[in-house]
C-alpha cells in the first residue's frame, strides 16, 4: 500500500468517527506542511520568497483555527429540530475571515514595498543596515576616551593662575 | 449626579476607538484640504483625550466596568473592558500623540510641504490611535489581535512615509518582524481556542486554570514570545534600533513612546488575568536582566542620538519585565506608574532630537557641539527628560525605579538581588549614555567636533554675528518647541503628582492580582461559581510588598 493509501484510509477512520476531539489528518498534514514550507521561505534573503512565506504561513494559521474549531457540521444557521452539536462551531470561521482579510492588506502592502526597493535599488534582497556595519567594523580604540589622559587636564594656564593668585 | 456621568461615559467605552476612526475617514476625505484636515486631526485626537479623561475618572470612582459590544453576552461577544491600567494607559498615550501631533503638524506647515504624501499621514496617524486604543480596550484576545494588526499597518505606512531607500530598507525589516510576531500571537490564539472553547479574556481567566500545567505552559510561552517581540524584550529586540530612526522625527517619536508599550501593556495582562501564578517568574527576571544590560551596552556605542535613544527604549522595556518577573504588588504598580513615565519621556527625547537636527542639521554628535551656546532652551529641554531618563532624583525616573526595587527587596531572592544590581548598572549606564550625548553635543565647542556640520556652523557664525550671510538656515517654530515643552513638563507632573499616582498605580496592581474585579465586571457577579482550578497549576499567594 502507498503512502497516500495509507493516509487516505486513516483520514477516512478518523473522519468517520462522531467523536468531538477527532480531527481531520489530512487537514493537519497540509497545515503542517504549509508551516515548514513557509517558515523555510521567511529565511531566505530574496524579498519575494520572503513575501511567499509569509502567504504560506498566513494560511497555515488560518487552517489550524478552522481545525481548531472541530469536527465539520452544518452551517450553523439556527432551526429549532437540529440538535446543537450538528452545527459548525462558527467562531472559528468569523475569526479566520478576519484574519484572510488582514493578511490580504499586508501581502499588498509588502508588495507594494517589493516593488519600491526594486525601483530604487533594482534589487531583491534585504540589505544590512549601514550603522550596524560601522559598528561592528569599528576598532576598540575610542579616540575621545580612550587616549591617554594629559597630566595637566586644566583649562587653565600656569599663566591664568599665577595672574589670579597675585591679586589681591 | 457626576456619578451617573461617568457610569454612563464607562458604558459607551468604544467611542474612544470610534471617534479617531471616524475622524481618519473624514481626514481622508478632506486629503485635498491640509487646513481642514489638520482641524479634523487635531479636534479629533482632543475630544478622544477629553473622553479617556472621563473614563479615567469612571475607572478611579467606579472600578473596573466592561461593555458588551451589540448587547450579546460575556463569553459569547465581545467585550471591551475599562479598569484603572487600561484607563491611565489610554489617557497617557492619548496625551502624548496629540502633542506629537501638534509638533508634525507645525513641522509639516513650516516645511511648506503641504501636499503630496504627506496628505495621507493625518488619516493614517488617527488610524494608528485608534488601534493603540482597541488593544488597551479589548476584553478579548481576538479582538488585542485587530487592535494590534490595526495599529501595525497604520505603523508601516507611517515609517515607510515618503519611500525613500533607507526607510524602504528599515520598513522592509520591520514589516516582516511584526507579520511574524502577529502570526505567533494567531498560532497562540487557534490553540488557546481549541484547548478552552473561548477567546474572551476573562473567561479564560477561568477556564485556562483547569487545563493541565504543561499545556498551560505551552500557551503561556507562546503567548509571552508573541507580545516579546511587540515589547522589543531581549533577544527578540534586535529588530527595533535597525527600524525606528530612519521615520520622520514625530513618528519615531511616537512609535518608541508608544508601539511597545501596547506590547507590555499585553504581556502584564498575559500574566496578570490569562496565567496567574509564579511558575515562570524566574525566567521573566533574567529576561529582564539582559535586556537591560544589553540594550544599555548597544546605547554606548552609538553616535546617532536617535539611535541611542532607541537603544535605551529597548533597555528599559527590561524595567518593566523586571516588575512583571518580581511579581508583587509593590512591583507592578511601579510597573504601571514606569511604563506611563517612560511613554512621555522617551517620546519628548525623540521629539527634542527632531529639534536639534532642524536646528543643526545632524542626530550625529560627531557632527555637533556648541548647542547649549546655540540655543539654551533646547539644552533645557534635552537635560530635564534625559535626567528623567537616568533616574536621578527627585524625577519621575528615580521614583519608578525605586518602587520597582523595592519590590525586588521585599521579594528577597537570590536572583532578585542579581536583578536588583543589574538594574543600578542600567541606570548608571542610561546616565552615561546620556551625559556623552551632553558632552558632546551641547557643552563642547562646535570647532573640536570630529566633522561639524556645516548647518550648526553656519547657524553659529549667524548667532555671532560674524556672518551677514543668509544661509539656508531653518528655525525652531515656536509650535514645535511648545509641544514638546508641554510633554517635558508632563514628565515632570510625573514627579510631582507621584503621590496619588503611585496609590492609584498600586491599586491597579491590586485589582490586576485579585482578578476579581476584571472577571465579574465581564461575566457578571457569579462567575466563580463551580470554578474549580487544576490542582497541580499555581495559584498566586500574593504579596503587599513594603
Amino acid at each position: 500500500m502507498t503512502t497516500t493509501a495509507i493516509l487516505a484510509s486513516v483520514a477516512e477512520d478518523v473522519s468517520d468517527t462522531n467523536d468531538p476531539m477527532s480531527i481531520n489528518v489530512l487537514l493537519l498534514l497540509v497545515m503542517g506542511v504549509l508551516f515548514a514550507t513557509g517558515i523555510y521561505l521567511l529565511l531566505e534573503r530574496s524579498l519575494t520568497r520572503v513575501l511567499l512565506g509569509i502567504i504560506l504561513v498566513g494560511n497555515a494559521v488560518n487552517l489550524l483555527i478552522v481545525i481548531a474549531g472541530g469536527p465539520a457540521g452544518l452551517a450553523p444557521l439556527y432551526e429549532k429540530d437540529i440538535p446543537p452539536e450538528e452545527y459548525a462551531d462558527p467562531l472559528p470561521q468569523a475569526l479566520v475571515l478576519t484574519a484572510i482579510v488582514i493578511t490580504f492588506a499586508v501581502t499588498a502592502f509588502m508588495l507594494a514595498l517589493i516593488y519600491r526597493s526594486w525601483v530604487i535599488a533594482k534589487r531583491d534582497e534585504v540589505v544590512d543596515d549601514d550603522e550596524d556595519l560601522r559598528i561592528a567594523e569599528k576598532g576598540h580604540f575610542d579616540v575621545e576616551e580612550d587616549a591617554e589622559v594629559a597630566a595637566d587636564t586644566s583649562e587653565f594656564t600656569q599663566d591664568d593662575v599665577d595672574a589670579k593668585g597675585a591679586r589681591p | 449626579m457626576i456619578h451617573t456621568v461617568l457610569a454612563f461615559l464607562a458604558s459607551v467605552a468604544p467611542v474612544a476607538v470610534a471617534l479617531p476612526i471616524f475622524g481618519a475617514a473624514l481626514a481622508f476625505v478632506l486629503r485635498r484640504n491640509p487646513r481642514a484636515q489638520r482641524i479634523i486631526t487635531i479636534g479629533a485626537l482632543s475630544l478622544t483625550l477629553l473622553f479617556e479623561i472621563s473614563l479615567l475618572a469612571s475607572a478611579a470612582t467606579h472600578g473596573t466596568q466592561a461593555v458588551q459590544l451589540g448587547g450579546w453576552e460575556a463569553p459569547f461577544g465581545i467585550s471591551m473592558v475599562v479598569d484603572e491600567f487600561s484607563a491611565l494607559m489610554l489617557v497617557v498615550s492619548t496625551a502624548v500623540s496629540l502633542a506629537v501631533l501638534v509638533y508634525a503638524t507645525a513641522q509639516g506647515i513650516a516645511d511648506g510641504d503641504e501636499d503630496g504624501p504627506i496628505s495621507i499621514f493625518h488619516p493614517t496617524y488617527l488610524v494608528l490611535v485608534a488601534g493603540i486604543s482597541n488593544a488597551f480596550l479589548a476584553g478579548d484576545l481576538f479582538n488585542l489581535y485587530v487592535g494590534f494588526e490595526i495599529l501595525l499597518t497604520a505603523s508601516y505606512v507611517l515609517l515607510t512615509l515618503g519611500g525613500t531607500a533607507p526607510r524602504i530598507r528599515a520598513g522592509i525589516t520591520y514589516v516582516v518582524v511584526s507579520v511574524v510576531s502577529s502570526v505567533l500571537f494567531l498560532i497562540a490564539i487557534g490553540m488557546i481556542y481549541a484547548a478552552t472553547g473561548t477567546v474572551n479574556m476573562a473567561d479564560l481567566g477561568l477556564k485556562l486554570g483547569e487545563l493541565a500545567p504543561g499545556l498551560q505552559m505551552v500557551l503561556h510561552l507562546m503567548l509571552l514570545v508573541a507580545f516579546g517581540v511587540k515589547a522589543a524584550v531581549f533577544p527578540l529586540s534586535f529588530w527595533l534600533p535597525d527600524s525606528y530612526p530612519t521615520a520622520p522625527a514625530p513618528v519615531t517619536a511616537v512609535f518608541a513612546g508608544l508601539l511597545t508599550k501596547v506590547g507590555v501593556y499585553a504581556m502584564v495582562r498575559t500574566e496578570t488575568l490569562l496565567f496567574p501564578g509564579d511558575r515562570i517568574n524566574t525566567l521573566l527576571m533574567i529576561v529582564a536582566l539582559l535586556t537591560m544590560l544589553v540594550g544599555i551596552l548597544g546605547a554606548i556605542a552609538q553616535q546617532d542620538i536617535k539611535r541611542l535613544l532607541s537603544f535605551t527604549l529597548t533597555s528599559h522595556i527590561g524595567y518593566m519585565v523586571f516588575g512583571l518577573g518580581v511579581g508583587n504588588v509593590a512591583a507592578l504598580g511601579a510597573t504601571v506608574y514606569y511604563v506611563a513615565h517612560h511613554i512621555i519621556v522617551q517620546t519628548s527625547l525623540f521629539l527634542v532630537t527632531g529639534l536639534i537636527e532642524r536646528r543643526a542639521g545632524s542626530s550625529s554628535v560627531d557632527r555637533l557641539g556648541s548647542l547649549a551656546k546655540l540655543s539654551p532652551l533646547l539644552a533645557i529641554l534635552f537635560f530635564v527628560p534625559a535626567m528623567n531618563l537616568a533616574g536621578i532624583p527627585p524625577f519621575s525616573g528615580f521614583l519608578g525605579k525605586l518602587g520597582l526595587m523595592q519590590g525586588g527587596v521585599s521579594l528577597g531572592t537570590p536572583v532578585a538581588w542579581i536583578l536588583l544590581a543589574g538594574a543600578v548598572v542600567t541606570s548608571l549606564l542610561t546616565l552615561l549614555a546620556v551625559a556623552r550625548v551632553w558632552n558632546r553635543a551641547f557643552w563642547r565647542r562646535a570647532e573640536d567636533a570630529e566633522d561639524p556640520h556645516p548647518q550648526l556652523l553656519a547657524s553659529l557664525a549667524e548667532e555671532d554675528g560674524t556672518t551677514a550671510v543668509a544661509t539656508r538656515r531653518r528655525t525652531l517654530p515656536a509650535t514645535m518647541v511648545g509641544a514638546t515643552a508641554a510633554l517635558v513638563a508632563l514628565g515632570v507632573a510625573l514627579t510631582v503628582f507621584a503621590g496619588p499616582l503611585f496609590e492609584f498605580s498600586d491599586q491597579a496592581a491590586r485589582h490586576m492580582y485579585e482578578r476579581t474585579p476584571y472577571i465579574e465586571a465581564v461575566l457578571g457577579p457569579d462567575a466563580f461559581e463551580g470554578y474549580v482550578p487544576d490542582p497541580r497549576s499555581p495559584e498566586f499567594v500574593g504579596g503587599e510588598g513594603p
